[in-house]
C-alpha cells in the first residue's frame, strides 16, 4: 500500500517553474536573435552557439567537479547567461574570447556567489565587461550590417552610432552635422546598424518584452523606470543645446538600451523585489546610462549603469519595504 | 611648486591633528575599564563559543568567572576539567572536578523498528515536522530524523545513520549541549560518560501507555516496570509510563537490561555478555 | 468589482461538489468527540465512562473566557474519555461515544419550520450562543459568543457574513446559501440585533452567481442586510482582507477588526447561531465538503461531529486507491492527515483527497529572487525573506519584518516557483517570534 503524504498548507502549487521562467525568456529572444542573424550572418549564429555551449559546459564542469552538487545545467539558466552574453559582444569577436567571456560570466559572476539565484551581479554584464576591459581593441570593433553572410574572417568593421555620434560631439562638430552620417531612425529601429551581436534592433527585442510582460516573466516597473529616466534626462539635455545633444529618440534606438532595459535589468536575481524598489533600481539605471554615455569615456554605459545599480540592490531592498497591509491607516 | 606642497603639508597635517584629537577625546568617554584578569582567562578558553557552560560564549563566561571569583557551578564542557583547573590556578581559585559528560540520543524508532507510516513532505527541519505532525513512524515523542541536532553540532560529533535515519553521537562530543537544545522533542540528554565510556540508559522517552507505545514503535519502553524491581541501587524511577535511569546511582552492573522485554535499555560498550545471546548489544548507538 | 487590493492569487478553483445538494449522515457507530475543537482553553468534561447521554446534552464545559461547550451529537453511552489521535497525531483528550438510538435532549426543536421573530434580547443571545457551544464555523474555530460581544469603548458598524469560500475545492457554505438562506438570514439578524448594528454586508465570490441571486431574491423581506458580489481572489475569506474588499477599512497591524467597527462571521456560523437562539439546537453537526478528483462522487455531508472521517470518504465513493494526500480542510490552509480515522470537528469544513499524481511539492531550487511572494502576499510581507531569516534562527529581525502579521494563507508557497518551503519555515518563525514576544511582557 502507498503511505499517505504529510506536508504543511498548502497542498496545491502553480505549475510555474524555474526552467519555465528561463526558457520562457529564452523563447522571448527569437526575434531579437533572428534578426542579428540576418544582419550579420554566420558570425553572429557562430557567436551564439559558442557561447551557449560553453556556458553549459562551465556550468556543468563546475557544479560535476568543484561543487560537486547537483547539476542543473538544463534548468535553463545558463543557456540565458550564454545567449545573452553572445548578444552584448560584436559578431566579429574571436570565438576563444566568446569562451573567456563565458568562463568569467558563468565561472566568476555566477557560481563563486553559490549558483542561481545568489549572485549578486548580472552574469552576462560581467563577461562583457571583462572583456571589453581585456580585449578593448576587438570589443570595439563593431561589423557593418549586411544581408546575411557567411563570412567568417575579414569582416568590415565600422563604428557605432553612438560612438560616431560621441567621437563627433568631442571633437567639436555638431550634432545636426553629425546625424546624416548614421543609419536613419527607422533603420536603427530595425537593427540596421553596427553593434554587438542581439542589440541591434530595438523592435524586435520590445516584441520579446511584451511576451515577458504577457507571460508575467517581467513587470513593467524597471523597463518603464529606466527608459522613462533615459528620455527625461536626454530630453533635458538635448531641449538645453539639441547641437550638442542628441535626441532622447536616438538613445532609445542606439546601443544596447533596449536589450539592458528588457532583459539584463530586469534579470529577478540581480533586481530588487518591491515595485518602489524596481521604479528607483530603473532610474538610477537611467541616470548613470545617460551620465556615461554623454560624460564618460566610453560611448555605450548600459553594462556599466546596470553593474553598478546592481551593487545597490541590496540596500534598495533594505529601504523600499513593499507596503505592509495596516501599516498607515487611512478609513473611510 | 613649493607653495602647493606647503599648502598640503599644513592642510593635510592640520586635518591629521584635528581627527587625532576628535578620536582621543572620543577613546577617552567611552572608555570601558576592563578587568586584565578577564582577557587572561578567556585566552584559557577553548574560544569555540558553543554555549555549553550556559553563558553567551567564551568571553561571557570568562566575565562572569572573573566577577563572582569563584569557579563554583561554572564548568566547560569542551575544556572539560583541565581548562578548568588551568584558569583556577591562574586566578588563585578552587576548582571542582566535574564528571564527563556525553549527549545521549534517547530512541532507537529507527525505520526497522518504527517503520514509516505516512510520507513528510516540506521544509526537511524537525522543528517544522514537530509543530506539523507525531512523525512518520507515528511516535509523537520518537526522533524524527531530519537532523536538526546535526545541524546544530559545532564540533561534529554528530551525524545521521542512513540505515536507521537516528542520529549518532561520535566519541568526540564535548557535550557543549547545542543538540539538546536543537531538538524539539528533547530527545538527546547530556549523560555521564562513565567509567571507560561505558553507559547504560533507557533510549526511549514515550510517555504513552505501553500498548499505545508498542504500536508504533517495537523498542519502546513500554512502563512495565521489571528494570525497576530489578535494581538494586534505587537508579531506575517510573514516571509517566516511563522508565529512567539516574546516572548518579546506577552502578552499571547490567542487571536492567536482559530484563527489559522489548530492549528499551541499551548498554554502551560493555564487554559482550556471555550466557545471554538473545539481548542484542546494539553498536554504536551513543 | 470589488475585490481587496493588496497581492492575492487565483487557484484553480475545482468546486467539483458545488451541484450536489447537502444529504444527511447516517450515524456511525461511535463518535469521537475531541475536548478541543476551538481555539483557547479546552472543555472540562461533566460526563464520566459508562454515563448515558441523549444528543444535545452538555458533556464538556468551556470554563474560560475564551473557550466554547461541547454537546454530545449523539444519544447512547461513554465509552471512554481519553487521549485519542487527533488531526496532527499527536494524542489530544477526547470522549469516546457508542451511538444506541438518535434521542435527542428536551427542548430542543428539531422541526424544518422557519421562525422568523426573534424574541431574546441582545445579552440573552450572546449568552444562548455560548451555552450551545457556537463557534466560527470558517475553519478557525474562534468561540462566537466572544466576537458578538463588543468590548467597551469601542462600537460596531458592520456586520460582516463572509460567504466567499475562497478556498479551492469546499463547497460547504456555498450549497448552505443555497439551501439554508433564510435560516441563515434570520441568523445573521440574531447576530445584528446582538451587536447593536443596522448593517450587515454579505460577502460572495462571483464564481456562485446562483448563490447571490438566491439571496438577493429573499432580502427584500430582510432591510439590513445586502449582497457585495466580489471578485474572486484568495485569501478574499481572510477577515482582514474581506473587511477591506467590502468597506475599504485597514484592521490595523496586531489588532481585532472590532477596532474599525466590522465584525465578521462565517455563513456556517450565522446557521449555527439561528439553530441555536430559535430551535435551542446546540452545535452536534455541520455541513462538510468532501471531494477530490479520484472520488466518484465529490458530495456535501451534513455530518454529527465526532464521524470518522474514514465513514465520509466511504460515503461519497470510497477512498480511491492511488490517494496521496488527505486534506482536512481546504487545499491552501487545510491540515494533511495521517489516519483517515480521526473525527470531523466544528472546524472541519471540507475533506480533500489527492490523487498521487497531485501531491508531490515542486523539487527545491535556489530562490531565484523573482520576488513573486512578496507582489501576492495579502499581508505586504516579503516571505523570501522571513523565510531566510527564519532559518538562520533571527527571530528579532523577523519581528521588525512584520512576521506576526503573517495570516498563513499559503499564497507564497503556492506560487513560488522554486518550489521553497516558505511558508514551513516562517510558520517556525512565527512560533519562535510568539515565544520572544511574550518572553518579554513576563
Amino acid at each position: 500500500m502507498n503511505l499517505l503524504t504529510v506536508s504543511g498548507s498548502p497542498h496545491v502549487y502553480t505549475e510555474e517553474s524555474v526552467s519555465k521562467i528561463m526558457y520562457g525568456v529564452l523563447f522571448s529572444l527569437i526575434p531579437a536573435a533572428l534578426v542579428s542573424f540576418y544582419f550579420f550572418g554566420l558570425a553572429a549564429i557562430m557567436v551564439t552557439l559558442t557561447a551557449i555551449v560553453s556556458c553549459m559546459f562551465f556550468e556543468f564542469i563546475i557544479q560535476k567537479y568543484l561543487i560537486k552538487g547537483p547539476v542543473t545545467v538544463f534548468d535553463g539558466s545558463a543557456i540565458i547567461t550564454g545567449a545573452l552574453l553572445a548578444f552584448i559582444v560584436p559578431a566579429s569577436l574571436p570565438l576563444w574570447m566568446v569562451v573567456i567571456g563565458s568562463l568569467v560570466s558563468i565561472g566568476m559572476a555566477k557560481m563563486t556567489f553559490g549558483g542561481l539565484g545568489k549572485n549578486i551581479f548580472n552574469p552576462a554584464l560581467v563577461g562583457r565587461v571583462f572583456l571589453m576591459i581585456s580585449f578593448p581593441v576587438e570589443m570595439n570593433l563593431y561589423p557593418k550590417p549586411t544581408s546575411f553572410s557567411t563570412q567568417l574572417t575579414d569582416i568590415i568593421t565600422g563604428p557605432t552610432p553612438l560612438a560616431v555620434v560621441k567621437e563627433g560631439v568631442a571633437q567639436g562638430e555638431k550634432v545636426s552635422d553629425l546625424l546624416p552620417e548614421v543609419p536613419e531612425y527607422v533603420n536603427l529601429l530595425m537593427g540596421n546598424m553596427g553593434g554587438s551581436v542581439g542589440e541591434i534592433s530595438a523592435f524586435a527585442i520590445l516584441l520579446g518584452g511584451i511576451y515577458m510582460l504577457i507571460k508575467k516573466i517581467i513587470t513593467w516597473e524597471i523597463p518603464a523606470s529606466y527608459l522613462g529616466s533615459v528620455v527625461i534626462l536626454a530630453g533635458i539635455l538635448w531641449m538645453i543645446d539639441p547641437e550638442v545633444y542628441v535626441d532622447p529618440l536616438f538613445h532609445l534606438v542606439t546601443g544596447g538600451l533596449m536589450l539592458g532595459a528588457i532583459y539584463m535589468a530586469t534579470d529577478m536575481v540581480t533586481s530588487p523585489m518591491s515595485r518602489w524598489g524596481m521604479i528607483v533600481y530603473g532610474i538610477g539605471c537611467g541616470f548613470l546610462t545617460i551620465v556615461i554615455r554623454i560624460f564618460g569615456a566610453y560611448p555605450e554605459g548600459v553594462a556599466f549603469a546596470i553593474l553598478i545599480m546592481n551593487a545597490f540592490v541590496p540596500l534598495i531592498n533594505r529601504g523600499f519595504k513593499p507596503k505592509r497591509f495596516g501599516e498607515e491607516v487611512k478609513n473611510g | 611648486m613649493n607653495e602647493i606642497t606647503l599648502i598640503s603639508v599644513i592642510s593635510l597635517g592640520s586635518l591629521g591633528t584635528i581627527a587625532a584629537i576628535v578620536l582621543y577625546m572620543v577613546a577617552q568617554k567611552f572608555k570601558v575599564i576592563e578587568d586584565p584578569r578577564i582577557d587572561i582567562v578567556a585566552d584559557k578558553l577553548p574560544g569555540a563559543n558553543c554555549g555549553g557552560c550556559g553563558y553567551a560564549g567564551c568571553r561571557a563566561l570568562a566575565e562572569e568567572i572573573v566577577r563572582k571569583e569563584s569557579l563554583d557551578g561554572m564548568n566547560c564542557p569542551p575544556g572539560g576539567n583541565e581548562v578548568i583547573a588551568e584558569i583556577a590556578s591562574v586566578l588563585g581559585l578552587e576548582a571542582t572536578e566535574q564528571d564527563p559528560t556525553i549527549a545521549v540520543v534517547r530512541c532507537s524508532g529507527s525505520r526497522e523498528n518504527a517503520p514509516p507510516k505516512v510520507k513528510y513532505e516540506g521544509d526537511m527541519t524537525c522543528a517544522f515536522a514537530h509543530s506539523l505532525f507525531a512523525g512518520e513512524g507515528g511516535c509523537p515523542n520518537g526522533c524524527l530524523g531530519y537532523g536538526d541536532c546535526v545541524v546544530s553540532c559545532d564540533f561534529d560529533a554528530m551525524y545521521m545513520e542512513e540505515e536507521t535515519g537516528l542520529p549518532v553521537v561520535k566519541d568526540n562530543c564535548v557535550s557543549c549541549g547545542a543538540c539538546v537544545k536543537a531538538c524539539p522533542r528533547r530527545i538527546i540528554e547530556i549523560r555521564k560518560r562513565g567509567k571507560k565510556d561505558r553507559r547504560i540508559f533507557v533510549s526511549c522517552i514515550n510517555v504513552e501507555k505501553g500498548g499505545v507505545a508498542r504500536k508504533n514503535c517495537k523498542v519502546a519502553c513500554i512502563g512495565c516496570g521489571k528494570c525497576v524491581k530489578e535494581c538494586k541501587f534505587d537508579a531506575i524511577v517510573m514516571e509517566n509510563n516511563i522508565a529512567y535511569i539516574d546516572y548518579n546511582k546506577c552502578t552499571l552492573c547490567r542487571k536492567c537490561p536482559p530484563v527489559c522485554p522489548t530492549n528499551a535499555i541499551h548498554e554502551l560498550n560493555f564487554p559482550p555478555r556471555k550466557p545471554r545471546p538473545e539481548t542484542k548489544n546494539e553498536p554504536a548507538k551513543a | 468589482m470589488k475585490t481587496f487590493k493588496l497581492g492575492g492569487v487565483h487557484p484553480p478553483e475545482n468546486k467539483l461538489s458545488q451541484s450536489a445538494t447537502i444529504e444527511v449522515l447516517p450515524l456511525p457507530e461511535t463518535v469521537t468527540i475531541p475536548l478541543s475543537q476551538h481555539l483557547g482553553v479546552p472543555a472540562n468534561p461533566v460526563v464520566k465512562k459508562g454515563d448515558s447521554v441523549k444528543a444535545g446534552q452538555l458533556i464538556a464545559k468551556g470554563e474560560a473566557f475564551i473557550s466554547a461547550n461541547i454537546h454530545s451529537s449523539v444519544s447512547g453511552t461513554v465509552q471512554k474519555i481519553d487521549d485519542v489521535t487527533d488531526t496532527s497525531g499527536y494524542r489530544k483528550k477526547a470522549i469516546v461515544i457508542k451511538v444506541e438510538g438518535d434521542e435527542w435532549e428536551e427542548g430542543i426543536d428539531l422541526s424544518k419550520d422557519l421562525i422568523k421573530d426573534i424574541t431574546l434580547s441582545p445579552k440573552e443571545i450572546v449568552s444562548r450562543v455560548n451555552e450551545k457551544g457556537i463557534v466560527g464555523m470558517g475553519g478557525a474555530t474562534f468561540p462566537s459568543h466572544v466576537k458578538l460581544m463588543v468590548p467597551q469603548g469601542k462600537t460596531a458598524e458592520f456586520l460582516i457574513i463572509n460567504g466567499v469560500e475562497c478556498e479551492p475545492y469546499l463547497t460547504s457554505d456555498h450549497r448552505l446559501m443555497l439551501e439554508k438562506a433564510e435560516e441563515m438570514l434570520v441568523g445573521i439578524q440574531i447576530q445584528m440585533r446582538a451587536l447593536n448594528v443596522e448593517k450587515a454586508i454579505i460577502g460572495i465570490e462571483n464564481n456562485k452567481p446562483d448563490a447571490i441571486e438566491h439571496l438577493r431574491k429573499l432580502l427584500t423581506e430582510y432591510p439590513g442586510i445586502s449582497v457585495e458580489p466580489l471578485k474572486v481572489k484568495y485569501p478574499q475569506g481572510g477577515e482582514k482582507q474581506l473587511i477591506k474588499a467590502l468597506v475599504n477599512r485597514e484592521v490595523p497591524s496586531g489588532r481585532l477588526p472590532i477596532e474599525v467597527g466590522c465584525v465578521v462571521h462565517n455563513v456556517g456560523t450565522s446557521f449555527a447561531v439561528y439553530e441555536a437562539v430559535q430551535k435551542n439546537k446546540p452545535l452536534v453537526d455541520r455541513v462538510v465538503t468532501v471531494t477530490g478528483k479520484g472520488l466518484k462522487e465529490p458530495s456535501n455531508f451534513l455530518v454529527r461531529i465526532g464521524t470518522p472521517i474514514a465513514n465520509l470518504v466511504e460515503a461519497a465513493g470510497g477512498m480511491p486507491e492511488n490517494t496521496g494526500k488527505v486534506v482536512n480542510g481546504g487545499p491552501m490552509m487545510g491540515k494533511s492527515l495521517s489516519d483517515i480515522n480521526v473525527p470531523v470537528t466544528k472546524g472541519t469544513s471540507g475533506i480533500l483527497l489527492f490523487l498521487q499524481a497531485e501531491t508531490s511539492r515542486k523539487p527545491v531550487h535556489n530562490c531565484i529572487r523573482c520576488g513573486r511572494c512578496a507582489s501576492i502576499c495579502p499581508m505586504g510581507l516579503e516571505p523570501y525573506l522571513l523565510a531566510v531569516l527564519s532559518s538562520h534562527n533571527r527571530f528579532e529581525d523577523c519581528e521588525e519584518e512584520k512576521i506576526m502579521d503573517c495570516i498563513e494563507c499559503g499564497s507564497c508557497l503556492y506560487i513560488c516557483p522554486s518550489g521553497r518551503p516558505l511558508l514551513d519555515q516562517i510558520r517556525i518563525g512565527k512560533n519562535e517570534t510568539g515565544k520572544l514576544i511574550r518572553s518579554r511582557h513576563k
